[in-house]
């Protein structure tokens, strides 16, 4: 049925994807075969590897093909995230190389695990059908998996990587089954086809029937990987058991690509089926808004705290998706790059604070921040409001706007849940402000981070305030994607 | 200049980040850096007033950009007759609380300028937003500022009280914010004048009212949602409360004038009673409860919240005097004058500007004790005036005040409010005026004990009476008290034609009329 014809010019709609798969290649080649002194440069390379990329992908914006047979698709929103994708991750290896310098960690294989992983992301943005999107999310997965067990002589990190493979796993295959369901009835893997031919016209009681199963499988998977309640029992542990600078790349960039996995197959393979995954998807964000806002309360190790809170974060994101306008779809996107901005930023702070094998994970080791380290301190005082949705901050506005086209959709009642739980969960934020502010610390804590590590997070922090300030552009790009 | 009130909000916001950019080790310098902020945007403040032309009740010193296209959010700034006053009352309290914390403050002083130099900035942008999503960007930003004071430079209880006030006011708010969102939903504009013309029905507007009630009650604070401010006061330092009960407070007041009474006017009227029963038991019962404080910014506070109650009983006793009928005539219930609504309302607005003058200057003779002697129970003192005879003076001036003595500004509005309720109904004119004896009772009780008979306390003795810095500050805010209280005319002048336009808003039904 599917004709697999190759046209050689097509390859330039994939270049970003394969300069990076190339890049990974050189890098790994590189690094086995580099002397002792020249090592270092593999950090450096692996970050211009990304740099370029991006710029590949960039220059691809506003171009739109689709490609290798129609597996493989290039739209603005495919060059979009990936646009972000590349960028919060050199930000993100920016931080992570200070994580594995105090912890004697440096094995360059992380990096080109964390390059593979990211290419794994791209796939899955540019996927066009079920394989491609396959391929993409264990491309993703089988190298986060690695990367966490990078830290091999710690038995939480081993303990996370297992769990997080198993449960890894169980969502994949539900995510297959569900697949396998969908191509059942619509007899095609392509996105297009599926699209076309899952129409509540067309097909029997007996075959919406099944469809609707796959649905929920798909549903089930997608939220597996974003970590939405009730699938969300690994991100706690997981993001605890990780070394910092991984739960950081965990809790980061994949919720991009899980996006991107979310509206590949269901606003654009399912939408006439679109009812029936947004009232899935509306409980789930209650959901998840309600236990990560509630159970976070109770935490004494900050990426717990953050765990949860990023469980109540998704829980806004699928508002965004459950209300089923092109509106919706764009808040929810910002709400998602607002909430990478933010994470980024925290686990930043948090990796300031490592220092010597030392390592800083419970919230008392925040305590007195403000007098040793003020301006470490704002950032994280403008992070924690931000995440707490208080203007002037990007996390405000990311939550006014899902607000707004949920409110717009006639679910006020959604929203007043929504903002109650955004109360309760000021709360633990407030817990950090508080150690940072109100508490003095005995002993004193010395943070002496590179310059490149500064700088970044400083523009990381002054970036959630003026992005603030002036939303309109970002909210504009959300919204066109779609 | 056209964007006077730009400048008023952000020159002190980015005067506070060169402030804390100079730092806590330069301490001079951030100091007097502070204060010249502080003086120039108060002097500034002063061209509002100057140029206010109070013949118009439309907005004034207008500017209007766009700011978030998607949903015809502007940043949309003007002022009139009821904003203004508390704008200068602004600009003048974080002046004398910059340099009351002059030689206080050892700790970390650039931040604490700072803070209250943004705070003040925000604050401003809250009485001068016309776009209501920016209004509540400002109003939900002023808490962070406040919280760091009270968290930071509070005393010893100072994270409970921080976080409780943090949280107590978050939760009001955001019922705000989604009423908000709703409206737009209807009317297209976050444009607060176009929320005032939005037709609602009247299951939507009580709706509304209550989501707004929620927010501006806990702000003013209302019993029985008032229990964050006494913890507030107890904790923060003497700046923190002066700001607090200045201006902090005035931002619920103002809520009530510019959002729940032109938006709901249906449902206003509606549930007039509740909360004319809750105002009354705010100043009643509550005076009672001050009554018994063994800690003087207790008192304070509590005899804040009682004073706080004639505001929100001036706003709503209108409902009960006048009544507009169907050809748009406005009409008396009880056969009151027109009069009697403006007293009201007008009262409510005069009791707000003197509650600024008089509690931030009680606030700041508890400060001066408290400076001393390090403590703020009453039962430390006794016989204050015996070393410190200026300082008693001023004191008793100021407690005076608070009691209501005729002559000083907080005769003015109480009286105005009781005028006008008595227009309403007896009754609650009858428990209002009990201030008068309960207010003069907790006040001057308090007086008598720290300040008069034998000296217990052998510190008492050593105590050195005001330096020049606390009696200047003292001695402008008595001016200020007493001439409010015999001349307050130009306030009233300055308001009345904006009151007018709101009192036919609140009379105004909004039901859309289904024919």
């Amino acid at each position: 049925m599917m004709n697999f014809n190759f046209n050689a010019s097509e390859l330039i709609f994939a270049l970003p994807e394969l300069f990076l798969l190339s890049a990974i290649s050189f890098v790994l080649l590189f690094d086995l075969f580099a002397g002792e002194q020249y090592k270092k440069f593999t950090y450096h390379l692996s970050q211009l590897a990304l740099i370029i990329t991006g710029v590949l992908a960039f220059s691809l914006i506003g171009e739109s093909a689709t490609i290798f047979s129609g597996t493989f698709v290039l739209d603005n929103l495919g060059s979009t995230f990936k646009v972000f994708i590349l960028g919060f991750s050199v930000i993100a290896l920016v931080y992570s190389r200070q994580y594995l310098r105090v912890h004697e960690l440096l094995r360059n294989e992380y990096y080109i695990l964390a390059l593979m992983s990211i290419l794994g992301m791209m796939v899955m943005v540019s996927g066009h059908s079920l394989l491609t999107l396959y391929l993409g999310l264990e491309i993703m997965s089988l190298s986060l998996y690695a990367l966490i067990a990078t830290a091999r002589d710690r038995a939480f990190a081993i303990e996370a990587a297992l769990k997080y493979f198993v449960l890894g796993a169980i969502a994949s295959g539900l995510l297959l089954y569900g697949m396998s369901m969908i191509y059942g009835i619509t007899g095609g893997l392509d996105i297009a086809q599926i699209s076309s031919f899952a129409s509540l016209t067309t097909l029997g009681p007996q075959q919406i029937l099944i469809l609707n199963f796959g649905l929920v499988f798909l549903v089930i998977g997608v939220a597996f990987k974003l970590g939405a309640v009730p699938f969300h029992m690994w991100v706690p542990d997981v993001y605890q058991g990780s070394p910092t600078s991984v739960t950081m790349f965990l809790s980061t960039v994949p919720k991009i690509a899980a996006v991107a996995l979310l509206v590949r197959l269901l606003i654009d393979g399912l939408s006439n089926f679109q009812h029936y995954w947004a009232d899935l998807f509306m409980i789930l964000a209650i959901l998840s808004i309600a236990v990560g806002s509630l159970v976070a309360l109770t935490q004494v190790n900050i990426k717990r705290m953050l765990a949860y809170s990023t469980i109540s974060h998704v829980g806004f994101v699928l508002l965004g998706f459950a209300t089923g306008v092109v509106e919706g779809y764009g808040s929810a996107v910002f709400y998602v790059l607002a909430y990478i901005l933010m994470s980024l930023a925290a686990f930043g702070s948090i990796i300031v604070l490592n220092r010597n094998g030392f390592e800083a994970d419970q919230i008392s080791d925040f305590r007195g921040l403000s007098k040793h380290s003020p301006w470490f301190a704002l950032i994280m005082l403008v992070v924690m409001l931000s995440m707490a949705g208080v203007p002037p901050f990007i996390g405000f506005y990311s939550k006014l706007f899902i607000l707004q086209q949920v409110v717009s959709e006639g679910y006020v009642i959604l929203a007043i849940i929504a903002v109650i739980f955004a109360v309760i969960s000021a709360y633990y934020y407030l817990q950090i402000i508080k150690t940072m502010y109100f508490d003095d610390s005995d002993e004193e804590i010395v943070i002496s981070a590179p310059i490149d590590l500064k700088t970044v997070l400083s523009v990381n922090g002054i970036l959630i305030l003026l992005i603030g300030l002036m939303p309109s552009f970002w909210m504009n790009l959300s919204v066109s994607l779609f | 200049m056209d964007s006077l009130l730009s400048i008023l909000i952000w020159l002190p916001i980015f005067g506070g980040v060169a402030v804390l950019l100079i730092g806590n080790n330069r301490s001079q310098l951030a100091k007097w850096t502070s204060v010249g902020i502080s003086i120039l945007v108060f002097l500034l403040s002063i061209n509002l007033f100057l140029d206010f032309d109070t013949t118009t009740s439309s907005m004034q010193f207008i500017e209007k950009t766009s700011w978030i296209s998607q949903f015809n959010i502007f940043y949309h700034l003007g002022i009139d007759g009821i904003s203004m006053p508390l704008i200068i009352l602004t600009t003048f309290s974080t002046i004398l609380v910059i340099i009351a914390g002059w030689e206080v403050i050892k700790d970390r002083i650039a931040d604490y300028m700072a803070a209250f130099l943004m705070m003040e900035g925000i604050i401003i942008g809250v009485f001068s937003a016309m776009d209501s999503m920016l209004y509540y960007v400002f109003w939900e930003a002023s808490l962070i500022p406040m919280l760091l004071i009270i968290g930071v430079w509070g005393g010893q209880n100072r994270v409970y009280a921080a976080i409780k006030f943090f949280l107590y006011t978050f939760l009001g708010s955001v019922f705000m914010l989604v009423s908000l969102i709703y409206m737009y939903n209807l009317g297209g504009s976050f444009a607060i004048s176009d929320m005032h013309s939005l037709p609602l029905t009247l299951s939507q507007q009580s709706w509304i009212f209550w989501a707004f009630f929620l927010a501006f009650a806990v702000k003013v604070p209302m019993f029985p949602v008032h229990t964050w401010l006494p913890d507030a006061h107890v904790q923060a330092p003497t700046g923190g409360s002066v700001i607090l009960a200045a201006i902090m407070l005035k931002m619920g007041g103002y809520g009530f004038f510019r959002f729940s009474l032109p938006i709901t006017p249906d449902a206003s009227f509606y549930f007039a009673f509740v909360v004319i029963v809750l105002s009354l038991i705010a100043i009643v019962y509550i005076g009672f409860v001050a009554l018994v404080q063994k800690d003087m910014k207790k008192l304070i506070a509590y005899s804040s919240i009682s004073h706080m109650g004639f505001v929100t009983l001036g706003v709503f006793t209108l409902f009960s005097i006048m009544k507009m009928d169907s050809n748009g005539e406005l009409l008396s219930i009880a056969g009151a004058s027109i009069e009697s609504a403006y007293l009201g309302l007008e009262g409510a607005m005069i009791q707000m500007v003197s509650h600024g003058f008089i509690s931030a200057a009680m606030f700041l003779v508890v400060g001066v004790l408290y400076d001393r002697l390090h403590s703020r129970e009453i039962s430390t003192y006794g016989g204050v005036v015996n070393s410190m005879p200026k300082f008693t003076g001023f004191a008793v001036l100021f407690a005076m005040a608070n009691a209501g003595l005729p002559g000083t500004s907080g005769f003015v509005g109480e009286f105005m409010v009781i005028l006008g309720a008595l227009q309403a109904n007896f009754w609650y004119a009858f428990l209002a005026a009990m201030t008068l004896i309960v207010g003069a009772a907790y006040t001057l009780w308090m007086v008598k004990r720290v300040f008069w008979g034998p000296i217990v306390n052998p510190d008492v003795k050593t105590l050195n009476d005001v330096n020049a810095r606390e009696f200047g500050i003292l001695a402008i805010l008595a001016v200020a008290v007493l001439w409010m209280g015999v001349y307050p005319q130009p306030v009233i002048e300055v308001m009345h034609v904006s009151i007018v336009n709101l009192l036919e808003q609140a009379l105004t039904t909004k039901i859309p009329v289904i024919l």
